[in-house]
């Protein structure tokens, strides 16, 4: 394995995975963002600026939570939520938001746009861009639109145009093929936010190196708490920032275990789930090198998921890295599953998950039971739930709820 | 043998006249039509066929290319569809063809594999979009080793002056420089410094001729481009056509109506 702060090389790669695949006018600005992105790094007055407001806007740093009662009734490991879910917009997208919103502002960039699938990255974005006087567009699918309408309310209540997209399957895809059609229309004046770990280089590692501290906090508060390392990490993957996230920096800890959780759907059968470790294959998507979803002639395949944020036919190339090297292992929760997992999280520790993070509970569900009381895991709680309301109800009280 | 599209450039630079080059999407509405359409352009004097491979996420294409990828792959066409269609077309054709399209579809097939195939098939020239020069060498499977297709490079107006350089010395065939920043489709006006841009990727002292589109839908614009650069592309706006009358049993002479002005417009 090559060493995890060695990666990606100069141009882009994990391995072989990720890379620069992306139209000729795109290039400059990629370009352009790598080289800004290069010079922040080792500037400490924009660290000195991101820092203070990751603490004094967003929230950080996020409690790291000891999920008592949980831990007890599944009878195994000493269960650990990182409560990413209290930030600033409810979710870890933030920690990349405002980064990014940054990053443009040293670019001299004041439109900002971005797709969404879920909405919380849509609304770390929208949010981002008012503090900073931007204008705002966001892609949304029109059928995450509708399963994530509050989601959609309040990125207008921020100020942003939220822009429908029809084409496809009208989900995540469809919303970054929109996102970097306008990108590559207004690349002059215009800032994309990527919202995963995802897209071409410089993307992947810039969006990971803005969840990095969610890694670094969990590690200095589980050493605190507990005197030691986490035996096991899990966290949900669509493109994978949270994941990363957590990750990262446990990376070279060989003792630590870390489990992926994708999106399983209705199960693992064409179309209907958007796990690309199960059934998916090498490819070239949006930009990057990566393993996902594609039929025999290389189109890509249609998605399911219960969660708009992990409905998506490609995974973050890191990701495909690491589970390449077998670091990382990679499993899968259906939505049924996912459903379970919502609701026990509600009912036992009193918090609502996002359904994206029930993925990654429902895992922590079958691993804990295994593992002894002297064990511990550290799960993301990388969202809170409160934009699935709707959802949920549809499939668990079967009640449509009109806001 | 000599390729084509070098050929067709070397007659067309003796005779000091312009290329035209149209783009179409094979399969659209069906890959039977599409050699009725190729052989439609054929006679309206079109030089170089760029032949689009549908794929499912064209993100670098306007509404009018993608809905016609969206036509071809509800109608069925695949890898294989296309090269033997490109193997039908030279039965009856040596009119030079680029295929055009995203890496994925190519990446499937096997890049090694597609190069060998397309080039059996009939094909002078690979166009793909979302593979830049930047990735040369850095994928050890994405090696060409013996092709015998040109490989195109495109040249976008955001692309800096040494880098503009940097690709015209690898590209093969002819460059495509996309005359502005955006998506494949119409435009009302073309980009003003087309000319200034053709000979700022000519200062590396490149050879390969320039051909310029994006946006290019009728006779005026195709007369300015072709005083400006070595060769015009047309793409959205021919497909539309097709879009409009792909199932008439006319489509070919609505076909020639429409192209033959543009192409005659190009030829000064």
């Amino acid at each position: 394995m090559i060493s995890p702060t060695s990666l990606p090389d100069s141009h882009g790669h994990f391995g072989a995975f990720g890379g620069m695949f992306v139209p000729e006018t795109l290039m400059y600005a990629l370009r352009e963002l790598a080289a800004e992105y290069e010079r922040a790094k080792v500037d400490p007055a924009f660290h000195a600026e991101l820092n203070r407001l990751l603490k004094e806007y967003v929230g950080r740093p996020t409690p790291l939570y000891h999920a008592e009662r949980w831990s007890e009734i599944l009878g195994g490991a000493r269960i650990y939520l990182k409560r990413e879910d209290l930030l600033h917009t409810g979710a870890h997208k933030i920690n990349n938001a405002l980064g990014q919103i940054l990053l443009a502002m040293r670019l001299g960039k004041k439109r900002i746009i971005a797709e969404t699938g879920a909405g919380q990255h849509g609304v770390a974005t929208a949010t981002v861009a008012a503090r900073f006087g931007c204008d705002c567009v966001i892609y949304m699918g029109a059928e995450d639109m509708r399963r994530q309408a509050l989601n959609v309310a309040r990125m207008r209540f921020l100020g942003a145009e939220v822009r429908a997209v029809t084409a496809g399957q009208a989900t995540l895809k469809e919303a970054v093929n929109e996102a970097m059609r306008d990108w590559v229309t207004n690349v002059r004046s215009t800032h994309y936010i990527l919202g995963s770990a995802l897209g071409s280089h410089p993307f992947p590692m810039i969006v990971r190196d803005f969840h990095r501290i969610i890694g670094v906090e969990a590690r200095e508060q589980i050493i605190a708490r507990e005197g030691r390392l986490p035996d096991h990490l899990v966290a949900c993957v669509g493109g994978g920032s949270n994941a990363i996230g957590l990750f990262h920096t446990f990376l070279e800890d060989a003792s630590v275990k870390m489990t992926g959780v994708e999106a399983g759907g209705e199960g693992i059968s064409e179309g209907k789930h958007a796990a690309r470790f199960q059934g998916g294959k090498l490819g070239v998507l949006q930009g990057t090198k990566t393993m996902l979803l594609a039929d025999r002639d290389g189109q890509i395949q249609l998605t399911h998921s219960v969660s708009a944020g992990l409905d998506y036919a490609a995974v973050g190339p890191e990701h495909a890295y690491y589970m390449s090297e077998g670091r990382i292992q990679y499993t899968y929760a259906t939505d049924a599953e996912a459903l379970d997992a919502f609701q026990t999280l509600a009912r036992i520790e009193g918090i609502i998950p996002a359904l994206e993070t029930a993925h990654g509970l429902a895992e922590v569900k079958k691993l804990a039971p295994t593992l002894s009381k002297d064990q511990i895991i550290i799960a993301n709680l990388s969202g809170r739930g409160d934009k699935d309301v709707a959802e949920a109800a549809r499939h668990i009280f079967k009640e449509d709820l009109k806001f | 043998m000599t390729n084509r599209i070098d050929a067709a450039f070397s007659r067309l630079q003796a005779s000091g006249k312009k290329a035209f080059v149209a783009y179409v999407c094979a399969g659209d509405p069906t890959l039977d039509r599409t050699v009725e359409v190729v052989r439609a352009l054929e006679q309206s004097g079109v030089d170089i066929i760029e032949l689009g491979l549908p794929f499912s996420d064209p993100l670098a294409d306007g509404v009018v290319n993608q809905m016609a990828a969206g036509r071809a792959l509800a109608a069925g066409a695949t890898m294989g569809g296309v090269l033997d269609l490109v193997r039908h077309i030279r039965e009856e054709s040596q009119i030079p063809i680029v295929l055009f399209t995203y890496l994925n579809p190519v990446y499937a097939w096997g890049f090694t594999k597609f190069h060998a195939d397309a080039a059996a098939a009939g094909a002078d020239g690979v166009l793909l979009l979302d593979l830049p020069p930047d990735e040369d060498g850095l994928n050890a499977e994405l090696t060409t080793e013996g092709a015998a297709l040109r490989r195109i490079r495109l040249i976008a107006p955001t692309t800096p002056a040494e880098r503009m350089r940097e690709i015209a010395a690898k590209s093969e065939g002819f460059i495509y420089y996309i005359s502005r920043e955006g998506v494949t489709g119409v435009q009302q006006t073309l980009a003003t410094n087309i000319a200034e841009q053709v000979a700022q990727i000519k200062a590396g002292g490149s050879t390969v001729p320039v051909c310029v589109g994006f946006g290019i839908s009728t006779p005026e614009q195709s007369h300015d481009v072709a005083l400006a650069a070595d060769g015009v592309v047309v793409g959205s706006a021919i497909v539309r056509i097709v879009e409009q009358h792909g199932h008439a049993p006319d489509l070919a002479q609505k076909l020639i109506a429409f192209v033959k002005p543009l192409v005659d417009a190009a030829k000064i």
